[in-house]
């Protein structure tokens, strides 16, 4: 559990020296435990301070990375049980299986479809992360070859090596360690090997106890084998076991500062029906797997899935924003139109969106608002006629535009007279209310 | 260390509430987190409605319009389809044909369409109005005395007129739905208030208000967990009303659900792809802690249902 000031206090030197920019050894006591501040700035705390502070101080959540490279991906870190009280820090990466029972048609169709899954929403570049190989065949050499055979056609994606068979590890790993995959398979029968395999190849390993007792027993006994990095599965596959196990797991790291569960937990989520499979995933997302594995990739299922971790994983006290700037949206001239929004991406991704449906070429001033939408924005005094005026005045876009005309969010409409006050020489537009309006609107101009 | 499994027991619990005569239905009455069984008691899964409307369904999507081809043209007909062939456990008629801005149609006429649609099925109807604030009052005080004694659910009471409505909610008998926007406070106040003119604080239902997947559904999310710790926790009595997820009409509104294939190749099939949205907006509220759904698609209700079977 976290320290609390008075006892970091007691670890400091007491001198009140000022070396670390606080007025005393209190205040500064008081900043670590609000995590703003960082013990090295003390020079003269003892070795015991360190470590007792030290170990306090790691997450309750270890931080694993999957994956080497640029398309690594980290998990764990999480500090809160839900998403309002603060960020969720690592959004679950999303996995696809390969099993290599499959023929090569097969593996290469699920490698291209997780290669190709990459979209944009909102300016965030969302992808299915990571591919899970399976040795359903029970077989080392068929794993080894279908781990080489998806490591060859995707070069760059992490991977996850699930069996349970330590020599099939083995062959697999000489193949691919430096890709730091995860190595799926520490249980109950194989721990020493698997462990020894994962601190030779220095890769994480995932650890599978049937229930939490025995998975906490378990982690300990790998981490006393001196493997650190694990990644932990208690063996819940329907969702009342997954909502429970999850729950005690995330309760306990974080409340309980309980290390045995202290890392980021996969979730199997295979299912036959892929509409069920996006449910059982989303249950995952919402409540605390770190890594979920499916069974297919649907475009329309990997869309829904990535909308809905990027909504639970954004902060809940800054809205997903946009850049203050003038964007263009076609090859805009000095006829173009000039619309002003605000920057809360949700509102500008919307807008962006119809005004490209229009096809007319559109000059769009995305006004920093902190985030906030048009409505929520006017009505905080942050979509001010002030504001928007010494916007566009100083970006200086009238001198590119044939007529001075500027077109406001149509509920906004009761700011069209003071923006003409403080514009002058500019005409001031109010258009419709609704995005799905602005392409009509648009084109009938 | 020994794993010591981290149970919770909480203050307070979720009010229980029961709709319909002849085939009732009950949701709410756990006294735990969603789904938290394993550390007290979830009497009552999550019900879903079936979405249906006095005017025919022209402005849905083409996806969910097709699903209810040849039964929408006629709300009686409607509701006979979704109870007997979809299997529906509840109704919701939405009124929205009595907007101003629609055909405008009267209270009294709205009244005429729930008598039928009441004498036409025997498990519970939500009777809604088309959201105009001032033309609910007229509706829905007209359609309460309609559907008197058959513990219906109308709605949706909001800060601006909520007076009217659930005078007549309670004069009638039914329960009602209050909405605010997405706010745990204005959603508390408006409780208040409406206990405080004699309504009874068990037959309430909150609507804190819905959004889809990809557009606020992290606000609607939040909202709802935030108020369902209150409840529990603090044991507040003004925040332990079940609450309503009305999905339907919001996810059949956003772009996912519309685009063609064709325009947006990366997003897959749209049939799907629609299906989906509504399915996993639904899927996310239940886990924050919405007992009552109002839901459209057929294939998303399915999947929500098979979800609740594995959850509980
Ligand atoms: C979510 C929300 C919030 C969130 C903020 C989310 C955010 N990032 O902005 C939170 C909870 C923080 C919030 C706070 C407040 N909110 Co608020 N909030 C909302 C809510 C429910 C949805 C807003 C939203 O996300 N809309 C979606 C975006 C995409 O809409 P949009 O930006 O307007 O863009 C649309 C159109 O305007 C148009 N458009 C956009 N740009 C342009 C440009 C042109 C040229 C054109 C033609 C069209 C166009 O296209 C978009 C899509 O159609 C609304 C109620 C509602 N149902 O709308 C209230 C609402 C906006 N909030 C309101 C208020 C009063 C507030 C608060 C002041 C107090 C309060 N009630 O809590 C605070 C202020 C915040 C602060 N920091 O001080 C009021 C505003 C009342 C009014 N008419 O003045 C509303 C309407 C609720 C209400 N009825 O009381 N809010
Ligand atoms: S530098 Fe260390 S000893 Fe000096 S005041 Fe700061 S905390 Fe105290």
């Amino acid at each position: 559990m976290a320290l609390t000031g008075v006892e970091i206090f007691k670890l400091l030197p007491k001198t009140n020296c000022k070396k670390c920019g606080h007025p005393t050894c209190l205040a500064f006591a008081m900043k670590l435990a609000q995590r703003q501040a960082s013990l090295d700035s003390c020079p003269d705390v003892s070795e015991e301070a360190k470590r007792v502070l030290g170990e306090a101080s790691a997450p309750p959540v270890r931080p694993i990375t999957l994956g080497a490279g640029d398309k690594a991906v980290k998990m764990g870190e999480e500090t809160v049980l839900f998403r309002h009280e603060k960020k969720f820090v690592n959004p679950c990466v999303l996995a696809v299986e390969v099993k290599d029972t499959l023929s090569d048609d097969e593996i290469g169709r699920i490698v291209e479809g997780v290669l190709s899954s990459e979209i944009d929403r909102v300016g965030q570049k969302l992808r299915v992360d990571a591919l899970f190989l399976s040795n359903a065949s029970g077989d080392a050499g068929k794993f080894e070859s279908a781990v080489k055979a998806v490591a060859a056609k995707a070069p760059a994606v992490p991977l996850i090596l699930s069996t349970s068979n330590a020599a099939a590890a083995e062959a697999a790993l000489k193949a691919v360690a430096d890709r730091k995959p995860l190595l799926y398979g520490a249980d109950e029968s194989n721990a020493d090997a698997m462990a020894a395999l994962a601190k030779n190849y220095k890769v994480s390993l995932g650890v599978v106890g049937k229930g939490l007792d025995a998975l906490s027993s378990l982690t300990e006994k790998i981490k006393g084998l001196g493997v650190e990095d694990m990644v932990i599965d208690s063996g819940a596959r329907t969702a009342k076991e997954i909502i429970e196990n999850n729950t005690f797991i995330r309760r306990a790291a974080i409340k309980k500062n309980f290390k045995a569960l202290g890392y980021p937990v996969i979730t199997l989520a295979q299912r036959d029906d892929a509409m069920l499979e996006m449910l059982v995933a989303s249950l995952g997302v919402a409540k605390y797997s770190s890594l979920i594995v499916m069974s297919s990739v649907e475009k329309w299922k990997d869309l829904a899935l990535f909308t809905l971790r990027q909504n639970i994983y954004t902060d809940p006290q800054v809205p997903m924003q946009v850049e203050q700037k003038i964007y263009t949206i076609g090859e805009t001239s000095a006829e173009s139109p000039l619309m002003i929004t605000s920057n809360f991406s949700l509102t500008y991704f919307i807008l962006s969106g119809e005004v490209e449906n229009s096809k007319v070429p559109t000059r769009l001033a995305v006004l920093d608002c902190e985030g906030l939408s048009v409505l929520t924005a006017w009505a905080a005094g942050k979509f001010t006629a002030s504001k928007i005026a010494a916007f566009i005045q100083e970006s200086g876009i009238g001198d590119e535009l044939k007529n001075k005309e500027l077109i406001i969010p149509g509920y906004v409409a009761i700011l069209s007279g003071s923006i003409e006050e403080k514009l002058p020489g500019w005409k001031i537009t109010v258009g419709p209310r609704e995005a799905n309006g602005v392409p009509a609107f648009l084109k009938s101009r | 260390m020994a794993f010591v499994a981290p149970k919770e027991t909480y203050a307070g619990k979720v009010f229980e509430v029961a709709i319909g005569t002849d085939k009732p239905v009950v949701f709410g009455g756990e006294n735990v987190l969603p789904f938290h069984s394993f550390e007290g008691n979830v009497p009552s899964r999550p019900v879903i409605a079936f979405e249906i409307q006095d005017t025919a369904p022209d402005d849905w999507p083409e996806t969910v319009k097709k699903a209810h081809a040849g039964v929408s043209g006629d709300p009686v007909t409607w509701a006979k389809h979704c109870q007997d062939a979809l299997g529906a456990k509840a109704i919701a008629l939405r009124l929205v044909g009595t907007h101003p801005d629609r055909e405008n149609r009267s209270p009294e006429e709205a009244a005429k369409t729930v008598r039928d649609v009441l004498a036409a099925v025997t498990v519970p109807l939500i009777i809604l109005g088309s959201n105009n604030v001032e033309k609910d009052s007229a509706v829905l005080v007209a359609v309460a005395e309609a559907a008197k004694d058959r513990n219906c659910i109308i709605g949706k009471a909001q800060e601006a007129n909520y007076k009217t409505i659930a005078a007549a909610a309670m004069a009638n008998s039914h329960k009602l739905i209050a909405m605010s926007e997405l706010d745990i406070n204005l959603s508390k106040q408006l409780n208040i208030l409406i206990t405080q003119m004699g309504f009874d604080k068990e037959k309430l239902i909150t609507d804190p208000m819905c959004s889809a997947l990809g557009y606020g559904l992290e606000y609607t999310y939040s909202v709802m967990e935030r108020i369902r710790l209150a409840a529990l926790t603090q044991n507040d009595a003004t925040m332990q009303q079940p609450m309503l997820g009305d999905v339907g009409m919001y996810v059949w509104k956003v772009k996912e659900t519309q685009a063609p294939e064709a325009d947006l190749p990366q997003w897959g099939s749209l049939a799907e792809r629609g299906i989906a949205w509504e399915t996993a907006t639904a899927g996310s509220l239940i886990l924050a802690g919405a007992e009552l759904l109002i839901m459209r698609h057929p294939e998303a209700v399915k999947a929500v249902e098979k979800f609740i079977d594995e959850l509980l």
